[in-house]
């Protein structure tokens, strides 16, 4: 296995140093390594990502492990959880080793395969959680994700029967039937676009739920994609009180607001969808303040006729992997540590993933990446290497690049450029 | 002159003006023994209907043909999203066979919008789910002014399913835009939250229509669609047609002069009462030759044409 001194380089934002990698770890010394020269680059831990969709077995025309992981790698990450809605479902140990296997052949990020809740999505009956935790993927995070486990009971059957193995439900919060036919926010953009409204109470009202139900049973719960100020407050008090409850907002929640469906284009539309300026704003105070966990990119690619149609019709979701970390940086500006925090060590101990989300210290894992935060990248949906074109971001100029990332000491990025 | 109509906001009040004295210039065409123009002789205009409307669609036709122009129809209805050829794809044919105007009707909010990415000629929308109906708007106004005399200051009640109405929107736009003040008036489940904010800062709202009546000059009555019951907008037909239908007794504590509309197709016996309908004060059948003029307006004036 080959070693690297990358020399200059500042960790953390910290005063330039050399880091040495050897046999996969960071290491006091390497000899006869190769250097790489990282004056003026900052090292982080390498990104751990929650909330990817690679939408194989079933939409490789969108995306498949491999793509979507060598987005992963170009976006900083070291390991993605891939999120169950996959056709078939990922709702059974061999959907979710399959996916794992494919990820491990991929091998540019961790893939960690999460499991369904409930057979097919339905919401109807517990997929087998434990076969899929005891599986060789080592579930640890199931997710309807896609849907929300509207069933009360059923949420609650959830919430406990993964305690036997230390799992965890990441919620899709959003009440259904109060969301039948939803095209984006509620409120005057729609009101306006004769759009139809899905309005923040929707999510706030499962999020409120779910944390009563966590408490009462004394469970996990992750919420996925916090979108509005009012969900920060339930959030707020809850973990207050105590109750184990985490959340991640997305990129794009941190950004983006609900004026841009004004042109109709569906690049747009996501869901939870893109919100008023006021829940951005308390969104990126949540996040600073921890209220809001981490960062998840809720990466979905989508095939082009899936996008370049009526808004009505088009799928939701947007591309994010390639993007987070600047998107992050044009938010929180060079914070190090909080950004470590929020996009790799929370995220990695959220999921109990060892080996990721470590200090870059002698004896760790050699799982990180290398920004050069000087750089402005316009975003060009041609030069993604994910499978899918459909970016929110086409055009806007971005803060930072992704220069090179390190999977427990293999480089999977150098020169910006994917290895394989 | 604009190049697309698809939205009333796409109208400042110096086009929206412009477009009814034309319309008034086109009425009068109509009362001639030639009713055709040659202004658009030699120009395409596709009326592209998703959704069956044949009033529309045969207003259009009518408004593109005294204006000499081809019309091609092209009937894309089909279920929404069965998988039939693409807005996209159809969007490239017109664009192939050289329409110079395309008026579309569409089920999706912002189909027009969508179309005018991918067509060099003039959209027109003719109607967007439940977004906007810019030409019914231009009618309107047109057959207010007409009838009253002018539109500023005007006191407008719009009555009836605002949230799911492209009517209203339109209406409501096009009205603040020339001067008038609308107050929109139904239960509080079919007006959006935030609709003033949304579309026009001097909108009033009202849940009672019988409080309204007396300060109107016209009172518009939108078509409710029944299905809403079951969605529980309302209990039933027959208490929304107690608290804001249009029937006889209503109809008398509007002003002498007070016009009532309809954009039709009107439920009888829900939203109005036959006589209301029929009555001298409904602008109904006018509104309809209304908007041959009003349409023909619209594509006289995108299309560039010259008297």
């Amino acid at each position: 296995m080959s070693s690297f001194v990358l020399r200059g380089v500042s960790v953390l934002g910290g005063a330039p140093t050399d880091l040495f990698i050897r046999d996969g770890v960071i290491s006091s010394e390497a000899p006869d390594a190769e250097i790489i020269d990282a004056a003026g680059l900052v090292a982080l831990p390498g990104l751990v990502d929650l909330h990817t969709h690679l939408r194989e077995p079933g939409r490789e025309d969108a995306e498949t492990v491999e793509t979507g992981s060598r987005a992963a790698a170009l976006g900083g990450y070291t390991a993605v959880f891939a999120m169950a809605n996959t056709s078939p479902v990922a709702d059974t140990a061999g959907v979710v080793e399959q996916v794992w296997r494919l990820g491990r052949e991929a091998g540019l990020v961790d893939v960690q395969p999460i499991g369904a809740v409930t057979v097919g999505l339905a919401g109807k009956q517990l997929a087998e959680l434990g076969a899929m935790a005891t599986s060789a993927a080592g579930v640890r995070i199931f997710s309807d994700d896609g849907f929300c486990v509207a069933d009360p009971r059923l949420m609650r059957r959830a919430l406990e029967y993964v305690k036997a193995f230390d799992g965890i439900i990441a919620q899709h919060a959003e009440e259904p039937r109060l969301t039948e036919g939803a095209q984006m926010h509620e409120g005057e953009v729609s009101t306006r676009l004769g759009l139809t409204g899905w309005p923040a109470v929707a999510e706030e009202a499962i999020i409120a739920r779910d944390v009563l139900l966590a408490e009462h049973v004394g469970s996990r719960l992750h919420v996925c994609h916090v979108s509005t100020a009012g969900s920060v407050e339930v959030l707020r008090q809850a973990k207050a009180r105590g109750v184990r409850v985490t959340a991640e907002v997305t990129p794009h929640h941190l950004l983006l607001t609900d004026e841009l469906a004004a042109s109709y284009d569906p690049v747009f539309k996501v869901n939870p969808p893109l919100r008023t300026a006021s829940d951005v704003h308390a969104l990126r105070e949540a996040l600073i303040e921890g209220v809001i966990d981490v960062v998840a990119t809720d990466h979905a690619p989508h095939a082009v006729e899936d996008k370049e149609c009526e808004w009505a019709y088009a799928r939701p979701g947007m591309v994010g992997l390639e993007t987070a970390l600047p998107v992050v940086l044009s938010v929180l500006g060079e914070r190090w540590e909080l950004i470590a925090d929020r996009m790799s060590r929370t995220p990695a101990k959220i999921a109990g993933l060892t080996g990721h989300g470590t200090d870059l210290a002698v004896g760790s894992p050699a799982n990180l990446t290398l920004v050069d935060p000087s750089a402005r990248r316009v975003v060009d949906p041609a030069e993604l290497a994910s499978r899918s074109r459909n970016t929110p971001y086409a055009g806007t100029t971005l803060p930072g690049r992704i220069v090179a990332t390190f999977l427990r000491g293999v480089p999977t990025v150098l020169d910006g450029k994917a290895v394989k | 002159m604009i190049k697309h109509l698809r939205s009333a906001a796409d109208l400042d009040a110096a086009t929206a003006t412009l477009i009814l004295d034309t319309a008034g210039e086109m009425a009068a065409l109509a009362g001639r023994e030639v009713k055709k123009l040659p202004t658009l002789r030699g120009r395409t205009v596709v009326n592209l209907f998703y959704e069956d409307s044949t009033r529309t669609r045969i207003s259009f036709e009518a408004a593109a043909k005294r204006l000499s122009a081809d019309v091609i129809n092209f009937s894309a209805k089909g279920s929404s999203v069965s998988k039939g050829e693409s807005l996209k794809d159809t969007a490239l044919t017109l664009q192939a066979m050289g329409a110079d105007a395309v008026v579309i009707r569409h089920p999706a909010s912002g189909a027009p919008h969508r179309l005018a990415q991918w067509v060099d000629g003039s959209v027109v929308n003719a109607g967007d789910g439940t977004h906007e109906h810019p030409t019914q708007a231009l009618l309107d106004a047109y057959t207010m002014r007409s009838r009253l005399g002018k539109l500023d200051g005007l006191n407008v009640a719009i009555v009836g399913d605002v949230l799911h109405s492209r009517v209203a929107r339109s209406n409501l736009l096009l009205l603040t835009t020339l001067g008038a003040s609308v107050t929109l008036v139904g239960p509080p489940t079919l007006i959006p939250l935030d609709v003033a904010a949304a579309l026009s800062p001097s909108a009033k709202v009202s849940y009672d229509l019988d409080s309204v009546l007396p300060d109107m000059d016209v009172v518009m009555m939108l078509r409710v669609q029944t299905e809403r019951m079951q969605d529980s907008y309302f209990p039933s037909a027959r208490e929304y047609s107690r608290r804001y239908g249009l029937d006889l007794a209503r109809m008398r504590k509007m002003p002498e002069h007070a016009i009532v509309m309809h954009p039709g197709p009107m439920n009888r016996g829900m939203e109005i009462t036959p006589e209301v309908a029929d009555s001298s004060r409904s602008t109904i059948v006018e509104q309809v030759a209304n908007g041959v003029s009003a349409r023909m307006a619209v594509l006289y004036l995108l299309l560039g044409g010259k008297a």
